[in-house]
């Protein structure tokens, strides 16, 4: 059974970027341990021969002609929920310091 | 509580004149007000539904003239903001609507609220909505179910003609079943997910919370059908979904009761309202024969598996810059993603998020993901084999009547193993509904009917006849 520490994680929580306090790091290491030990009842399933499901509509290549549409809206109308703008463009922090 | 006639009866009243849409508006945000209590709106719409029933009042058309409705708060509506029920999008006010409602308006269809779900639609009860909790209108100390709580509620409270709402494993039905309405889930990519908030998109569908599968039907069917914006839609189905004829529709029909959704862990007094039930059902023609599934147990960790996966990619666009919450004091790009998270999810959300990133991790994904996906195949050709002998399957829709607010919040497992008989259908992407089925100690019992894909006529038809003969 599949039994988290705290560095595991703390790894998830900077792969996801994600903070998490160390009130809810005890918690999920926890919790996740119980859920992830719940589902590996699927390691004993028996799949020989099956072939992983990923989509079920049967649907194949939906293609669609590359050209442009305008759909009508402004591009300030499309910025409106942005937190920072600046010259029409997304501003965001500095990546490297 | 607000009573409104047939869908289809208020839209033709309206057409001719015998009824206004102003005044259809002003009766449901007015049974809003007096709901208040129940918690089953996060805000309305009432501007802009004020105005459009004035414009439709002026050249009334469209099979649903006039008609009020409620949109699950997942779904981009203008007139208010669409939070999600999360603070991480409170604020966000949407720049385009979804298909499915540009669809209902139309249609001459007014959206005047919408509804508390569990935060990005992740729950079975409300009670991870960043906002409140809805009560539940059959017994308020209870909880709705969920994820689309606040839209059953709705539905149940009369607070509009029907609720729109969305299911991935089970969100719809559960919260039906647990009101005591109708709740529609359709085949998987029937109706355009363009414009509603996604969760995981191997599983989303969008349908109808209603008080009978008549009018259920009829959204079905304005909504259903081919879109550009979202590439997963399939072709509607060449004979409408409303109206539904419903002459002999269970007469020599063959039914499978699923045997491992009426076993342990089944509440006494559900199981006794399915088992009568299906006496009724038979007295009505149909041949009822038991059927196993045997994969069906495993559905759930396949689901929990699959579903955080989809999840923890689909949030990723949740990332402080482009829309939502943003943690201002962030010194880099990196702390500001790493605290604009932290701040505007809820817990549940980073828990699934967490479970999603462990299981596609280099290491884990062929153990857990690949693993799983493996096994919905499996579960596919059982469903596929059940449906080779009899034409629709049937069950409970949850094991369960509406537990208590604050019941199964501290232990998430437990949580989310309300959702044991609902997942295997969105696994499976076959259309399902759930019905009310009588009572246990005063709390409505749904019953649980599953066709194959695109079997969505066939499945209402069946289920309004059914609606007749529980009634």
């Amino acid at each position: 059974m599949a039994k988290l520490t705290r560095d595991d994680v703390l790894k998830l929580s900077k792969l996801a970027r994600i903070s998490l306090s160390d009130e809810e790091v005890d918690e999920f290491t926890d919790e996740l341990s119980t859920i992830l030990g719940y589902v590996e009842q699927l390691d004993s399933v028996d799949v020989i021969g099956l072939s992983p499901t990923n989509q079920v509509t049967g649907l194949t290549n939906v293609m669609r002609e590359d050209e442009v549409k305008d759909y009508g809206y402004a591009p300030l109308d499309l910025l409106k929920d942005v937190p920072q703008v600046q010259d029409n463009q997304i501003k965001v922090k500095r990546m490297i310091g | 509580m607000a009573t409104w006639e047939p869908i289809s009866v208020i839209a033709e009243k309206v057409r001719g004149g015998e009824l206004k849409a102003v005044d259809l508006v002003e009766q449901s945000l007015k049974a809003i007000e007096e709901a208040e209590d129940y918690r089953a709106v996060i805000a309305v719409t009432a501007d802009r539904a004020r105005e459009r029933a004035k414009a439709i009042d002026v050249k009334p058309k469209g099979r649903l003239a006039g008609v009020p409705f409620i949109a699950k708060d997942n779904f981009l509506v203008f007139g208010a903001e669409t939070t999600a029920a999360s603070n991480i999008l409170k604020g966000f006010n949407a720049p385009y609507q979804s298909t499915a409602i540009e669809k209902l308006e139309a249609e001459g269809a007014i959206c005047v609220a919408k509804a508390n779900l569990d935060a990005f639609a992740h729950g079975s009860s409300t009670e991870n909505s960043d906002f409140f909790t809805t009560k539940n209108p059959a017994d308020p100390t209870r909880v709705p179910g969920g994820s689309s709580g606040g839209s059953a509620a709705a539905a149940a409270l009369g607070l509009a003609p029907f609720a729109l709402g969305t299911d991935t494993g089970g969100s719809i039905r559960l919260p039906a079943s647990f009101t005591g309405t109708v709740g529609y889930k359709p085949t998987y990519g029937l109706v355009s997910r363009s414009g509603v908030v996604a969760m995981a998109s191997s599983l989303d569908v969008i349908g109808p919370l209603a008080r009978t599968v008549e009018d259920a039907a009829l959204v079905l069917d304005v909504m259903a059908g081919k879109d550009e914006l979202d590439s997963t839609t399939i072709d509607r189905d060449p004979i409408n979904y409303f109206p539904l004829t419903i002459n002999d529709s269970l007469a020599g029909k063959r039914i499978g009761i699923i045997k491992e959704y009426m076993g342990e862990g089944l509440q006494p007094g559900v199981k006794q309202q399915i088992e009568q039930a299906v006496q009724k059902i038979k007295q009505a023609g149909a041949e009822v024969v038991e059927i196993s599934l045997p994969s069906l147990p495993l559905a759930l960790a396949v689901y929990y598996i699959l579903c955080p996966a989809e999840v923890s990619s689909n949030l990723s666009r949740y990332d402080g810059q482009r829309y939502g919450y943003t943690y201002a004091e962030a010194k880099d790009l990196d702390e500001s993603y790493m605290l604009s998270r932290e701040k505007g999810f809820g817990k549940e959300a980073k828990r699934r998020i967490m479970i999603g990133t462990y299981v596609l991790s280099s290491g884990y994904y062929d153990a857990y993901y690949k693993k799983a996906q493996t096994v919905r195949t499996k579960l596919i050709n059982e469903f596929n084999e059940a449906f080779a002998t009899v034409d629709l399957l049937l069950g409970p829709t949850a094991p369960e009547v509406a537990f208590k607010i604050g019941e199964n919040t501290e232990d998430p497992l437990k949580m989310y193993l309300t959702d044991i008989m609902t997942v295997a259908v969105n696994l499976a992407g076959v259309p399902a509904i759930s019905i009310p089925c009588g009572t246990s100690d005063n709390l409505p019992v749904g019953l649980q009917l599953i066709a194959p894909q695109r079997a969505d006529r066939a499945l209402l038809e069946a289920a309004k006849a059914a609606e007749g003969v529980l009634a």
